[in-house]
């Protein structure tokens, strides 16, 4: 103070050469109209709008991170939801199968039991039918036989006896007596017992 | 003594003047503080309008235009210009206010903070910026509004926040010193919140402005006196490899234009993290 005092008094103060590092008024008074100003326009038009700008960018950062936290414990229910169904169903699948196994199992032996029954059925309807067939073609050939037989003696002894031979029921009689077993085979040409 | 410094600003257009005038004595006139009193209207005179003046005014103007624009228009996915915008204040406002006064307190002091590191840096880089190619903070009279800024604020934030000016003194002398300390503490403590922190924090600024232009100045006249006034060739080779060196020291003055608006603003923040803190 004592100082810029005496600079005032002086006619001419000296400003380049006696006074070169010491603060000029002018250039104080200027300084501080230049900072008053610069921080005045800073503080009511800059910096709360570069604030606002901040606290946006916080905001959209910080919205943007819930929103990502809650799409994440979407995520992780879902997951977890099919894993629970997908247990659920291994769970049904393998049921599934057991039951159908178990099922196969009855239906194959039902069926095995049906075959069997089938085969046996048929086995004896072949019997039957074989025993029906056997039985007429023994009617027959018994009635052939005789006939033969009798046309072969008629040959031999040269006359019909088919009359005869009917009446008295040779050949009957004797094909009986083949069934029966009592007829001995004897070589040809070889004289009868009975006959004899 | 206005021409030497304009020689050095227009060399093409005054170097036959400074010819003239280092022929009057034959003998090269080294350029020193004298060359940064530069009134434009008046001449010695306490109320003479400067050219650092006229150059503080316009730089407020510049960054009043450029940051009020671009604040206007602000978008959420940023510009090219705003990408600027908010490297530069996001710079001061996390890396110097937000770190070093706190998450809770840094708010208030935006703006100081702001117009302390852009005022400082573009009046700083105008000491190499062509047709300006004066540092105003060379002129200890903006430093000193500027520290003037910042003591007041950080003294009337700290009697605020510590119950008045006998809680602010009180605070000054950390608690449990040794009774015999305190006294020792107390005075070393307000010569360094009241005198040493005002007085470092303005020279600092003030002399690595002016050391920088002056060492400009002396390689810049010294070289082109060498390469007119040197007579041989060996001289004349001289002055060109001390244009050359100006101009690595121009690259060099850069760095410590940036370095000296970082450095006031953070030891800024740093005085006032102290006022809010709780205890010293």
């Amino acid at each position: 103070m004592a100082l810029l005092s005496v600079v005032t008094a002086a006619e001419g103060p000296g400003w380049p050469t006696a006074l070169p590092l010491l603060p000029q008024p002018a250039e104080m008074l200027t300084g501080i109209v230049a900072f008053g100003i610069l921080y005045w326009l800073y503080k009511t038009k800059v910096v709360p709008r570069l604030e606002e700008l901040y606290a946006a960018r916080a905001a959209a950062i910080e919205g943007g991170m819930h929103k990502a936290e809650e799409a994440q414990a979407q995520a992780q229910a879902a997951l977890e939801q099919y894993q629970a169904q997908l247990r659920e169903a291994r769970a049904e699948a393998s049921r599934i199968r057991e039951d159908a196994k178990a099922q196969g199992a009855t239906i194959l032996a039902e069926l095995r039991s049906q075959a069997a029954a089938e085969a046996s059925r048929i086995t004896e309807t072949a019997h039957k039918q074989i025993e029906a067939e056997r039985q007429q073609a023994l009617v027959s050939l018994r009635g052939e036989v005789g006939r033969i037989s009798v046309d072969l003696a008629s040959r031999v002894v040269g006359e019909s006896l088919h009359d005869e031979t009917r009446q008295k029921g040779i050949v009957d009689r004797f094909l009986a007596e083949l069934e029966s077993g009592d007829v001995v085979r004897e070589k040809v040409g070889a004289p009868r017992a009975e006959d004899a | 003594m206005s021409r030497n410094v304009l020689s050095a600003h227009f060399p093409s257009i005054s170097a036959p003047a400074v010819v003239a005038a280092a022929e009057e004595d034959g003998s090269f006139k080294a350029p020193g503080t004298a060359e940064f009193y530069w009134p434009l209207i008046g001449g010695d005179n306490n109320w003479a309008l400067t050219r650092p003046s006229v150059v503080l005014l316009i730089s407020v103007a510049l960054l009043g235009w450029f940051f009020i624009t671009a604040a206007s228009r602000l978008q959420l996915v940023p510009t090219r210009r705003q990408f600027l915008v908010e490297g530069v204040y996001g710079f001061v406002r996390n890396s110097i206010g937000r770190d070093v006064i706190g998450e809770r307190e840094f708010r208030p002091f935006l703006p100081l903070l702001f117009t302390v590191f852009t005022m400082i840096l573009l009046n700083n880089v105008f000491g190499i910026v062509p047709f300006v190619q004066f540092p105003t903070m060379s002129r200890v009279a903006f430093p000193i509004v500027l520290t003037l800024a910042v003591y007041v604020t950080y003294h009337v934030v700290a009697i605020r926040r510590k119950h008045g000016v006998v809680g602010y003194f009180k605070s000054l002398v950390p608690a449990g010193l040794p009774r015999w300390l305190v006294p020792i503490m107390f005075v070393l403590e307000v010569a360094t919140y009241f005198f040493i922190r005002p007085l470092t924090l303005a020279l600092r600024l003030f002399g690595n402005m002016l050391a920088g232009h002056l060492m400009l100045l002396v390689f810049i006249l010294g070289g082109e006196y060498l390469l007119l006034r040197g007579g041989n060739v060996l001289l004349a080779f001289s002055g060109v490899m001390s244009f050359a060196f100006a101009i690595v020291m121009t690259f060099f003055e850069l760095l410590v234009e940036f370095l000296q608006a970082f450095i006031f603003t953070i030891l800024t923040a740093l005085y006032l993290a102290d006022a809010v803190s709780e205890s010293h």
